[in-house]
């Protein structure tokens, strides 16, 4: 890649960077907040019933949970949103004129994603952390899930972003399948306390290995093998990086 | 090599034909204005120049490069100002500058961002917020959005659609001078003497397809004689209405074959008892040229609808 190629990309990211930042109550903190109101209502009314995990209170299992939730959640709505944004206004077009290829728009957008899913996910953990004294028993894989999770989500927010056409359609793919994605997926419950049924359902939803995943490095025990979390995760976000590319290098809804 | 090549390009929207088989060339260094009526297909011309929009057929190159197959090269060597007034509402001004710098790959291209800010009067608001400032401000950020690479080749879609007389000749000029120094200019625009005073060729679109394509002298020798705007009261004489071409504002325009016939005209309508209340007399200008091709052109679309009805 030439020395100019990579000022494109850089350029495009740290654009990205401070326009969550610019509105990092709204982007950062909300996130947040919200984190800590699921900690606080699911933690108090269950920290007695459920014991999701043996010899771990239901808070510090929640705990993980959450973190991952909204680093899912955040890193969706960061490329999604500022796609969304620019189309509708209109100032979309100041990166479409300029020399920049398909790959250089579609990491600069992901990578943005990760790092404001990052920084909220480190929000959350940073908050909750005093509710339940935190234990990281393989850290490589808390970096692994974090990161290669938020790509993914990132990813999804692009396809979305170029896609939708008006802000309530990206609000029904947000609502209708991210969200319930992301809630079914075994951040507030073990997969294993379902019924066999549902238990089944939820090895279907790539969001469980994400969350599972994530949760293994911080207690070492997972519903399923953490490496085949990562293989699933992996999967998924090459088949929709591809599908981000191609979309991208098209010109698909964006360059008639 | 030209700066700009288009050839024979087709552009579909469905059934609707935007382009049909435009060729252009636009040589380097020139000032060339694209005119025609709302819907002619220039912006749809210049959008697909910029790679924003595809032709269906046909090719298209800025300084050599094709703007699909090499459209890195080709985007690096173009400078657009858009015809709609788009922001970004999260930055500056400078911000902005230095954001689309970047994106053309300069990294350290300050001095130039300071000198476009200066010249286009926006020196004063480059810490301004985008969501502040009036919409001939964000205008003139569109126009420096466009020059901060220094391109080669700029495009200039309406750039002085519904801004002050301050701007234009703030923009006038500093294009103007980029052009000295050697960059082409494209220009669409519906004030046409803004077209007649800056273009030196110009290219006519209807319906898309070019209709008229030359110097602005020549197609401004298209119409001979003089023209002539009076305002009378009492009736006119046939013989000065044979030669009546428009009606502006309740006043006749008319069109004679030399300078000499004015006072022939007058003497005819004093004669008749016409009270002469304004009077103007003066070349034919290229809105007179741009009425009358597009009024022929409607014509002759129209004699084969009439004849199969």
């Amino acid at each position: 890649m030439s020395s100019s190629s990579v000022v494109s990309f850089r350029t495009l990211l740290a654009k990205e960077m401070l326009r969550f930042w610019k509105v990092s109550f709204q982007t950062i903190a909300a996130p947040v907040l919200t984190a800590v109101l699921y900690l606080l209502v699911f933690g108090h009314v269950l920290e007695e019933h459920v014991q999701a995990l043996p010899g771990i209170s239901y808070t510090a299992f929640l705990i993980p949970g959450l973190v991952m939730m909204s680093v899912l959640q955040n890193a969706f709505a960061n490329s999604s949103s500022s796609l969304i944004q620019s189309k509708i206004m209109g100032s979309l077009i100041f990166v479409l004129l300029p020399p920049l290829s398909h790959w250089q728009l579609f990491s600069a957008y992901v990578a943005a994603s990760v790092v404001r899913g990052v920084v909220v996910g480190l929000g959350v953990f940073v908050v909750t952390a005093w509710f339940a004294p935190p234990s990281f028993a393989a850290p490589l894989w808390i970096f692994a899930f974090g990161v290669l999770g938020a790509a993914m989500l990132g990813t999804l927010g692009l396809i979305a972003g170029i896609w939708a056409d008006k802000f309530d359609q990206l609000a029904a793919f947000q609502n209708f399948i991210v969200m319930p994605a992301t809630f079914l997926s075994g951040v507030f419950y073990s997969v294993q306390s379902l019924p066999p049924f549902w238990r089944t359902v939820s090895h279907f939803n790539p969001f469980f290995y994400m969350i599972d995943g994530f949760r293994y490095g911080f207690f070492a025990q997972s519903d399923v093998n953490p490496w085949l979390s990562l293989g699933v995760l992996a999967l998924a976000f090459v088949v929709a990086a591809l599908i981000g590319v191609n979309l991208l290098a098209r010109g698909y809804k964006l360059r008639s | 090599m030209a700066a700009i090549q288009v050839s024979a390009v087709t552009k579909r929207y469905g059934s609707t034909l935007a382009l049909d088989r435009v060729d252009l060339q636009i040589e380097r260094g020139e000032f060339f204005g694209l005119l025609g009526p709302n819907g002619a297909g220039k912006t749809t011309l210049i959008s697909i120049i910029a790679g924003l929009v595809r032709a269906t057929h046909g090719r298209v190159t800025v300084m050599g490069h094709d703007v699909i197959h090499d459209y890195r090269a080709a985007r690096s060597a173009l400078g657009v100002v858009p015809q709609e007034l788009a922001f970004d509402p999260f930055f500056t001004v400078r911000e902005t500058l230095t954001f689309q710098s970047g994106y053309f790959g300069l990294a350290n291209n300050g001095a130039w961002i300071e000198e476009v800010l200066a010249n286009l009067g926006l020196a004063s608001r480059a810490d301004t917020n985008m969501r502040a400032l009036s919409g001939g401000m964000k205008r003139r950020v569109l126009v420096a959005q466009a020059l901060v690479h220094k391109p080669p080749v700029i495009v200039l879609d309406e750039p002085t659609a519904g801004v002050d007389v301050e701007l234009r000749q703030t923009l006038w000029s500093f294009i103007r001078r980029l052009n000295r120094e050697g960059h082409t200019i494209v220009l669409t625009t519906h004030y046409l003497e803004e077209a007649q005073a800056l273009c030196q060729r110009i290219a006519m679109l209807r319906a898309g397809t070019v209709i008229a394509l030359d110097t602005t002298r020549a197609l401004l020798s298209h119409i001979e004689g003089v023209q002539m705007t009076m305002r009378v009261r009492g009736s006119v004489p046939p013989s000065v209405l044979a030669h009546r071409i428009d009606e502006r504002d309740g006043a006749l325009v008319l069109r004679l074959g030399e300078p000499g016939d004015v006072g022939r005209v007058l003497a005819e309508c004093q004669a008749a008892g016409c009270e002469i209340e304004d009077l103007e007399v003066g070349r034919a200008d290229l809105e007179d040229v741009f009425l009358q091709l597009m009024a022929e052109r409607a014509e002759l679309e129209r004699i084969p609808a009439l004849a199969t009805a």
